[in-house]
C-alpha cells in the first residue's frame, strides 16, 4: 500500500471509531439534531448554489438550470419534506394484539440503524449524494458519504463544505477511487446504500455479506420507452417532446431512469423522428459544433465505449441522426437510431449516453413480449391512451416503476417508491421510504402479568391442547365454553 | 447426479408455471392457502409423529409451536389476501395535476425458502404462506436435520399444492449450493449466521434479494417485582420460554437471564419448581421436553459445559443422556463472561443467569454485545421500560413476557444487525416477496415548458418555485406580477 493509501486506510478506522462514538452517545437520535442537520442541508444549498453550479459544469458540462431541475431542486425539496414529516415519521405506530393476548399493547417503533456508508453515483453528483444522506439523517444515523471519483469537482465541494454546515463528528465524506472504497467496504456498516453499476453492485452486496450488513441496491438498467399511436397530433408532439427531454435532457443520457430505447409501430416511426430532429434542434441547437444545454460525457472511458457502440457497422448505418463525436470536449450530438442489430451491444446493454435507438415493431403489443424477455428495467415508460393496454403493460411486466405519459418526473413525487427489482436493484427510497430504508422498525409488546394462561406449559393435557387448537383460530366463543366445561 | 438434475427441471417448470401467470390470480393463492389448512388438517397426526421422531416433540408442543401457527397464519393471509393485493393510491403533487399516483403491489418470481431444523413445519411453511399469498412459486429446501419432516414435507405438498408452482427440495449442503448457484428473484433464509454469510455471498452474484432470520443471544432482563404472584408468573415464563421451545434450540427462545445480585437465589428456586412441574422430576425420565437434535449439537452444548469454570457454576441440572440426546434443564450461576457459553447462541438448555449490582447495568451490558432477535424485560418500571426501548437495540422488545411476539401478525418479525435483517409475519410476509411497483399516470395536458431548454430566468425561477410547491409564486410569475431574478 502507497503512504497515502495507508493514511487513507487509517483516516477510514479513525473516521469510524469516531462515527460509533457519536452513535453511542446518542446525539443522532434527538428531533432537534436531526432537524438541525437538515436545515444545515438547505443552508449548505442556498449558501453554495453558485459553487454547485460551477462544480456541476466543471464535471459534466451541465447548465445551471438543468443543475437546479436535476440536482439542487431535487434536494431542497427533499429536506423541506423531510423536515416537515420527520417527527411524524419517528414517532412509534400502534399495532393491533389478538384479543387473547388481552391486555396486551403493541407497537412499531422506528429506531436508526447506525453506521450507514452511502455511495453515490457520477451522472447526479449532487442529488444523488445528498438525498440518500436526507435519509440516513431524518432516520438518526452517523453516514460516511462516498462521492464518486469520476465527478471530482463535486466530490471535493462535497467533502470541504459538508463538515462546515452538518455535524462533522457524524457525517463525514470521504474521497477517492476503488482502493478507498475497497478499504470502506472491509468495515463493519450497519447499511450500505449504493448507486451505480451492477458491476460494482455486486461487489458492494458481497462484500455486505460478510458483515450481514443490510444493503440498498439502486442500479439502473434499459429503461424502454412504448409509444402507441395517439390520435391527437397534439398529444403526439406532447409525447415527442417529452421523449426527447427525457432521453437528452439529465445528463446527455448518462441516468439511471432515462429513457434507453423507443418501441414504436413501423407505420410511425418515420413521423417520429422527424419530430424529435426537430425538438433536438429546438433543445440543443443547429450547430453540431457548438451544441447548447447539452451536459457532455463524464470522461474519456465513457465516451470511447459509448463511440464503440456506434462502430459496428450494422449499428452506425442505422443511424438516422446525429452520430458525430467531439472527442475534445467529451461531447456527443443526439443521435437517433432506426432499428440497430438486436443482439448489437447498443441493444443488449445499458446505453448511458445520448444515443437513442428507435426499434419497430409491426403492433405495439409485440412491445410487451420485448420487454418482458428481456432484464426488469428501472422504470417502463408508455405513451397510450389506450386503457387494455395499460393494463396489459402494468399486469403482464415487471419494473421498478411505471409512468404513463410523461418521463422521468416519477423521481420527484415522494409518495412514491423509487427503487428496482431484478437487476435493476432492490431497495426503495424517497419520501418516508427513504426514512424507512435506513431505520429497524422494532416491535415492541407490552404484556401483563394477569391473566396467565396455563395451557400455554406443561404438563399437557387434552383440555390445554383444545385450548391451544380454539386459541389459534381465535375462537373466542369456543374458549368459553372450554372454560365453562360446556366444550368437551 | 440426479438432485443436480432436479434442481435443473424444478427451475425451469417453476420459471415456466410463472410465466403462464397463473400464480397471479386471487383465486390460485387462496386455493394453494386452503391446500395448506386442509394439509395440516389431514395429516396432523403424521406431523406429530415426524416431529416425535425428528425432535421429540409432545403432540401439544408441536401444535403450539407449529401445526397451530401455520393455521392462523394460513387463515389470516386467506381473509386479507385480496386487500393486500389491491393497488395502493397515493398522492401526487399539484404541480403535475392531473396525475394518479399508485402503489402495485407483484410477485417477485421465483423464491428460494430455506428452513430450518428446530421449527421445521413452521418455518417452512409459514414463509411458503407469505411467497403464496404474493403469487410467487416457490422451491422450498427443508433442513436435512430434520428429516422425517422434510421427508413428510416432500412426500405431502405436491399432493396438496400446485405440483408446478410450489417444489420441495431435499438435501444437505450440496443440494443448498447447488440452488444456490441459480437465479432467484427473492432468497428467504432462516438459520445461523454463518450460513446466512453464505446465501447473502451466493446472492450477490445474482443481485438477488435476501431477508435473513438469524438468531442471537436473546437476554431476559428480570428486573424486581414487588408483587409476588408477579414474580411467580415471571419465572414461569421464564421457564416455559426457556426449556419449552424445542428445549432451548429455538432462535426467540431465551438465551440467558440477567437479573440482580439479591434476587437470584429465589429466581433459581422458582425455576427448578417450574422445571420439575413442567419436566418432572426424575431426570431419567424427562416429560415433555424435546430433545437436542443431533449428536454434533449435542457435543457442542456438553463441551459448553466442560469448560472448568462453567462447569463449577451449574446449580441444577447438567446431567446427559448421549443415547436419547437428552440434555436436563441446566442452570448456571454466573458462568465466566468470556467462556462460550457466554460468546456464542447456545440454543439449547443450558440457562446461565448472569447476577448484576443494579439492573441498570443490564443495559450496558446489551449493548456491548451484538444485537439479538428479542430482548426480553420483566419490568413494571416504565422509566426502566422507556430506556430498554430506546438504549438498546434488537429485533423485537417484549415486555413481562417471552416468545409470544411470535403470534402476533401485526408485528414485524425479523432481526437487526447480527440477528439478521428483512421481516415476516402477517402483511409483512405479504410485502417481503413483494415488489411494489409505482405507477404514475400523466396527462398531456398541460405542459410544463419550463422543464425543456432553451434556458431562460423565466423556467429557472419556474422551477426554483415548483421545488418549493410554492403555487402562489408560480401563479404570480405566470400572470408576469414576480419579477424573476438572478
Amino acid at each position: 500500500m502507497s503512504t497515502m493509501e495507508l493514511e487513507a486506510a487509517v483516516g477510514v478506522g479513525q473516521s469510524l471509531d469516531e462515527l460509533r462514538q457519536t452513535f453511542r452517545s446518542r446525539r443522532t437520535r434527538s428531533v432537534e439534531w436531526r432537524k438541525a442537520q437538515l436545515r444545515a442541508i438547505l443552508k449548505l444549498i442556498s449558501d453554495n448554489e453558485d459553487h454547485i453550479f460551477a462544480a456541476l459544469q466543471q464535471d459534466l458540462g451541465k447548465h445551471p438550470v438543468e443543475t437546479y431541475r436535476d440536482e439542487i431542486g431535487v434536494v431542497v425539496k427533499s429536506a423541506n419534506h423531510a423536515l416537515s414529516c420527520v417527527e411524524k415519521w419517528m414517532a412509534p405506530k400502534k399495532g393491533q394484539v389478538p384479543l387473547l393476548l388481552f391486555p396486551s399493547k403493541g407497537e412499531v417503533l422506528p429506531e436508526p440503524l447506525g453506521l450507514i456508508l452511502i455511495f453515490a453515483s457520477w451522472n447526479f453528483p449532487i442529488s444523488l449524494a445528498l438525498d440518500p444522506v436526507i435519509g440516513a439523517i431524518s432516520a438518526g444515523n452517523t453516514v460516511v458519504l462516498k462521492p464518486s471519483e469520476l465527478a471530482p469537482a463535486c466530490s471535493s465541494f462535497l467533502a470541504k463544505s459538508i463538515p462546515s454546515y452538518l455535524d462533522s463528528k457524524a457525517i463525514k465524506v470521504i474521497e477517492g477511487g476503488p482502493a478507498i472504497s475497497e478499504k470502506l467496504l472491509q468495515q463493519k456498516w450497519d447499511k450500505i446504500f449504493f448507486t451505480g453499476g451492477r458491476r460494482v453492485g455486486r461487489i458492494v452486496m458481497s462484500a455486505a455479506a460478510k458483515h450481514l450488513t443490510p444493503v440498498t441496491l439502486e442500479l439502473g438498467g434499459k429503461c424502454p420507452v412504448i409509444l402507441d399511436s395517439l390520435s391527437d397530433p397534439s398529444d403526439i408532439k406532447v409525447a415527442v417532446k417529452r421523449i426527447a427531454g427525457g432521453k437528452w435532457g439529465p445528463c446527455s443520457g448518462q441516468a439511471c431512469i432515462g429513457i434507453d430505447y423507443v418501441l414504436v409501430e413501423d407505420n410511425f416511426a418515420s413521423t417520429l423522428i422527424e419530430l424529435l430532429k426537430k425538438t433536438i434542434k429546438r433543445f440543443y441547437g443547429e450547430n453540431v459544433k457548438n451544441l447548447k444545454n447539452l451536459s457532455r460525457i463524464v470522461n474519456r472511458q465513457h465516451f470511447d465505449r459509448l463511440r464503440n457502440l456506434l462502430e459496428d457497422p450494422k449499428v452506425a448505418a442505422s443511424i438516422v441522426h446525429g452520430g458525430s463525436l467531439d472527442e475534445n470536449n467529451l461531447i456527443i450530438e443526439p443521435t437517433i437510431l432506426l432499428d440497430p442489430p438486436l443482439d448489437a451491444e447498443i441493444m443488449t446493454e445499458e446505453i448511458f449516453g445520448p444515443l437513442l435507438p428507435i426499434i419497430t415493431l409491426n403492433n405495439i403489443q409485440e412491445s410487451i413480449e420485448f420487454i418482458d424477455s428481456r432484464p426488469k428495467p428501472l422504470v417502463i415508460y408508455a405513451f397510450t391512451k389506450d386503457e387494455t393496454f395499460k393494463k396489459q403493460i402494468l399486469t403482464e411486466t415487471s419494473s421498478g416503476s411505471v409512468v404513463f405519459n410523461d418521463v422521468l418526473i416519477q423521481f420527484l413525487c415522494d409518495s412514491l417508491p423509487f427503487g428496482g427489482v431484478g437487476p435493476s436493484g432492490f431497495g426503495r427510497y424517497h419520501g418516508k421510504y427513504s426514512f424507512d430504508t435506513f431505520s429497524h422498525e422494532k416491535a415492541v409488546l407490552q404484556r401483563s402479568f394477569f391473566p396467565e394462561l396455563e395451557a400455554r406449559y406443561p404438563p399437557w393435557n387434552d383440555f390445554k391442547m383444545q385450548f391451544i387448537r380454539l386459541g389459534y383460530r381465535f375462537n373466542y366463543l369456543g374458549l368459553l365454553l372450554l372454560f365453562f366445561g360446556l366444550k368437551r | 447426479m440426479e438432485a443436480v438434475a432436479e434442481v435443473g427441471g424444478s427451475y425451469a417448470e417453476l420459471s415456466q408455471t410463472f410465466r403462464s401467470r397463473r400464480t397471479r390470480s386471487v383465486a390460485w393463492r387462496k386455493a394453494q392457502l386452503q391446500a395448506i389448512l386442509k394439509l395440516l388438517h389431514d395429516h396432523e397426526v403424521q406431523i406429530f409423529d415426524a416431529l416425535h421422531q425428528d425432535l421429540r416433540k409432545h403432540p401439544v408442543e408441536s401444535f403450539r409451536d407449529e401445526i397451530g401457527v401455520v393455521l392462523k397464519s394460513a387463515n389470516y393471509s386467506l381473509s386479507c389476501v385480496e386487500k393486500w393485493m389491491a393497488p395502493k393510491k397515493v398522492p401526487i403533487p399539484l404541480l403535475f395535476f392531473p396525475s394518479k399516483g399508485e402503489v402495485f403491489p407483484e410477485p417477485f418470481g421465483l423464491v428460494l425458502i430455506f428452513s430450518s431444523w428446530n421449527f421445521p413445519i413452521s418455518l417452512s411453511l409459514e414463509p411458503l404462506i407469505g411467497a403464496i399469498s404474493a403469487g410467487n412459486t416457490v422451491i422450498l429446501k427443508p433442513s436435512d436435520l430434520a428429516p422425517a419432516c422434510s421427508s413428510f414435507l416432500a412426500k405431502t405438498i405436491p399432493l396438496y399444492l400446485d405440483s408446478n408452482a410450489v417444489k420441495v427440495i431435499e438435501g444437505g449442503m450440496d443440494i443448498a449450493e447447488k440452488l444456490l448457484q441459480q437465479k432467484w428473484d427473492k432468497i428467504f433464509f432462516t438459520g445461523s449466521p454463518q450460513v446466512g454469510r453464505i446465501v447473502m455471498s451466493a446472492a450477490a452474484k445474482h443481485l438477488t434479494p435476501v431477508t435473513l432470520e438469524l438468531g442471537g443471544k436473546c437476554p431476559t432482563i428480570l428486573d424486581s417485582l414487588p408483587n409476588p404472584s408477579d414474580i411467580k408468573v415471571a419465572a414461569k415464563r421464564i421457564a416455559g420460554g426457556k426449556w419449552g421451545p424445542c428445549n432451548g434450540q429455538a432462535c426467540i427462545g431465551i438465551d440467558y437471564v440477567l437479573v440482580e445480585d439479591r434476587i437470584a437465589s429465589a429466581l433459581i428456586e422458582s425455576l427448578k419448581k417450574n422445571i420439575n412441574r413442567f419436566y418432572g422430576e426424575n431426570v431419567n425420565n424427562l416429560e415433555n421436553l424435546s430433545r437436542i437434535v443431533n449428536k454434533q449439537h449435542f457435543d457442542r452444548l456438553r463441551n459448553l459445559l466442560d469448560d472448568p469454570s462453567v462447569a463449577a457454576s451449574i446449580v441444577h441440572g447438567g446431567s446427559l443422556d448421549e443415547k436419547n440426546l437428552m440434555i436436563e434443564p441446566t442452570i448456571l450461576l454466573n458462568p465466566p463472561l468470556d467462556a462460550e457459553i457466554m460468546t456464542e447462541e447456545i440454543f439449547g438448555p443450558l440457562l446461565p443467569i448472569i447476577t448484576l449490582n443494579n439492573i441498570q447495568e443490564s443495559i450496558e451490558f446489551l449493548n456491548s454485545r451484538p444485537k439479538p432477535l428479542a430482548i426480553y424485560a420483566f419490568t413494571k418500571d416504565e422509566t426502566f421500560k422507556k430506556q430498554i426501548l430506546t438504549e438498546t437495540s434488537s429485533g423485537s422488545v417484549i415486555f413481562n413476557d417471552v416468545m409470544v411476539q411470535f403470534v402476533c401478525d401485526t408485528l414485524p418479525f425479523g432481526g437487526v444487525g447480527q440477528s439478521g435483517f428483512g421481516r415476516y409475519h402477517g402483511k409483512y410476509s405479504f410485502d417481503t416477496f413483494s415488489h411494489e411497483k409505482a405507477v404514475l399516470q400523466r396527462s398531456f395536458f398541460p405542459e410544463l415548458e419550463p422543464r425543456y431548454p432553451p434556458w431562460n430566468d423565466f423556467k429557472m425561477q419556474f422551477i426554483r418555485l415548483a421545488y418549493r410547491f410554492d403555487y402562489f409564486g408560480l401563479l404570480l410569475l405566470l400572470s408576469g406580477l414576480k419579477r424573476t431574478f438572478a
